[in-house]
């Protein structure tokens, strides 16, 4: 209790210097929370694509309804296909006029003639899509197909990408963190070394002396911690309904509020680890 | 209570500060160190509070080796031995109740009897109007005793006092060896090292003399006459 009424007197004392070690922790945990959306999101959406065995042919605006039934008969044929959907251009309009329904002016734009028709094919097992996707690319009445495996792959690239640069910004920010704290803490402690020879003197312990350093790192790891997570939850909420519309059908948003806390948990624990690093490496070096 | 033998201390410049240093010291005895600057004084008192270590030869304080206690137990030697130090010690930015109640504060006393106990020695030393006041507004009469009054914080065994009386006047002076003559009544051994004639030779009290970090003179109610030497050896 002691140490703690002291600390805050230390911090007190020298407002400035407590606000950049919470800045800078601030900056870190902001990070690491984007980060962590990032991560999160990003795992949902492939597990999202993954979970849905899927090929979609867009056929060519002349390919008749003969060419395509037989073209779903000999996919039939095949025994790979669980399930087969056709979408008319008709259908197509349907569907986007329902996905945009609150933009009049993508709804005016847009006609039936614009949209292709086309055939979503679900296989039984996910190995059969590579097969179902080659014959469907050699009809001449079908322009693209869109194969799942290059979503999942092209997001799985961008995801490492992502995880490598992400953990790359948040190493180099803890370690800036990890020295400015240092130097904040030194500082004081430095500043205090004439006191701290006497506390010695009239038998103080070693933990009595570096307690009131160590909490004080654990205070702005904390307070930094706080703010971080509340700016990147605050702004995952503010952003929320523009993702939504971006990430329609993936079971990612809203963020779950038990997800947030258990965030913040986490950065919790990581803040007073690296309050408590920084303030005893802090302390070890100025109180040889 | 005290016993050193053979002790001697040389730092690591090469300087020898103590040479062979051997004596004991009983439980509530008033002992005079002098000596010229640079005998040695301070190094034995820095000794006794395990601030560093003897080179060589054993220092026993009751049941303890000094030399060898180990890290953790000298926080508790220190709450035995009150140090009135050469250069007082005080802190400037916390009043003088503050600076004496802080020895307590370290060990986690609790409040309000660390509060009653520093009343007391606030009257025992005779400052207790000055418990407000920060050390920049005593006079250095009132600083001495606000030291000797920190180093009573843990109504310790022994007090060791390094030149308690070097920047005072003689009444003054006086005074502050009368405070520690009424410590060492009350049973606590008293350890003073001091420049002072008048004060040494008046009380008749033990008297060791170190010159060049030797023990040269152990006195049961000596004088200090080691300027007189100086002056004979001059001539």
């Amino acid at each position: 209790m002691r140490s703690a009424k002291t600390s805050w007197k230390h911090i007190r004392r020298s407002p400035y210097q407590a606000l950049a070690a919470i800045f800078i922790m601030m900056l870190t945990f902001l990070a690491i929370s984007f980060f962590s959306f990032i991560v999160f999101g990003s795992s949902v959406v492939i597990k999202y694509f993954e979970s849905k065995p899927q090929v979609t042919a867009f056929f060519k605006d002349d390919a008749k309804q003969e060419n395509i039934d037989q073209l779903q008969n000999s996919l039939s044929q095949t025994g790979k296909v669980s399930h087969m959907r056709f979408v008319s251009k008709k259908e197509a309009l349907h569907i986007y006029k329902e996905q945009n329904k609150n933009d009049p002016l993508l709804l005016d734009l847009v006609t039936e003639d614009i949209l292709p028709a086309s055939l979503e094919i679900s296989t039984s097992n996910i190995d059969d899509l590579g097969a179902v996707s080659e014959t469907l690319k050699t009809s001449p009445y079908v322009s693209e197909v869109i194969y799942q495996k290059d979503i999942v792959s092209t997001l799985s690239t961008w995801t490492n990408a992502i995880r490598i640069i992400g953990i790359t910004l948040i190493g180099i920010l803890t370690l800036v963190s990890i020295f400015i704290m240092m130097t904040v803490i030194g500082f004081k402690v430095s500043q205090k070394r004439e006191e701290i020879e006497i506390m010695r003197l009239l038998s103080a312990t070693g933990w009595y002396i570096r307690w009131p350093f160590v909490l004080e790192g654990i205070f702005y790891g904390v307070c930094g911690t706080f703010l971080g997570w509340l700016i990147a939850s605050a702004s995952i909420f503010y952003a929320t309904p523009y993702l939504q519309t971006f990430l329609r059908g993936i079971p990612l948003l809203p963020v779950s509020p038990v997800f947030l806390l258990e965030l913040f948990a986490g950065e919790l624990f990581l803040a007073v680890l690296l309050g408590m690093l920084a303030s005893s490496l802090a302390v070890l070096r100025y109180l040889k | 209570m005290i016993k050193l033998e053979n002790v001697s201390k040389k730092f690591g410049t090469g300087n020898t500060a103590l040479s062979d240093v051997t004596f004991s010291i009983d439980k509530g005895e008033f002992v005079f160190i002098v000596g010229p600057s640079g005998s040695g004084k301070t190094t034995l008192f820095r000794l006794l509070i395990r601030e560093t270590t003897p080179t060589t030869g054993s220092i026993h304080i009751g049941e303890w080796d000094i030399g060898n206690l180990p890290k953790k137990h000298v926080p508790h030697l220190r709450k035995r031995i009150g140090v009135v130090f050469q250069d007082l010690k005080l802190l400037r930015d916390r009043t003088i109740f503050e600076n004496i109640i802080f020895p307590l504060e370290v060990v986690n006393a609790s409040y309000d009897t660390a509060k009653k106990k520093v009343e007391e020695i606030l009257e025992q030393v005779g400052i207790a109007d000055q418990r407000d006041k920060f050390p920049i507004q005593l006079s250095g009469g009132e600083l001495q005793r606000a030291a000797i009054a920190r180093a009573l914080a843990f109504s310790p065994e022994i007090i060791l006092a390094d030149e308690p009386t070097g920047n005072l006047d003689t009444t003054t002076s006086w005074e502050i060896v009368k405070l520690l003559q009424d410590i060492n009544n009350s049973g606590t051994t008293v350890i003073m090292a001091t420049h002072n004639t008048d004060i040494v030779n008046s009380l008749l009290k033990r008297v060791l003399t170190l010159e060049k970090g030797e023990l040269v003179k152990d006195d049961a109610k000596g004088k200090n006459n080691h300027k007189a030497k100086q002056k004979s050896n001059a001539s």
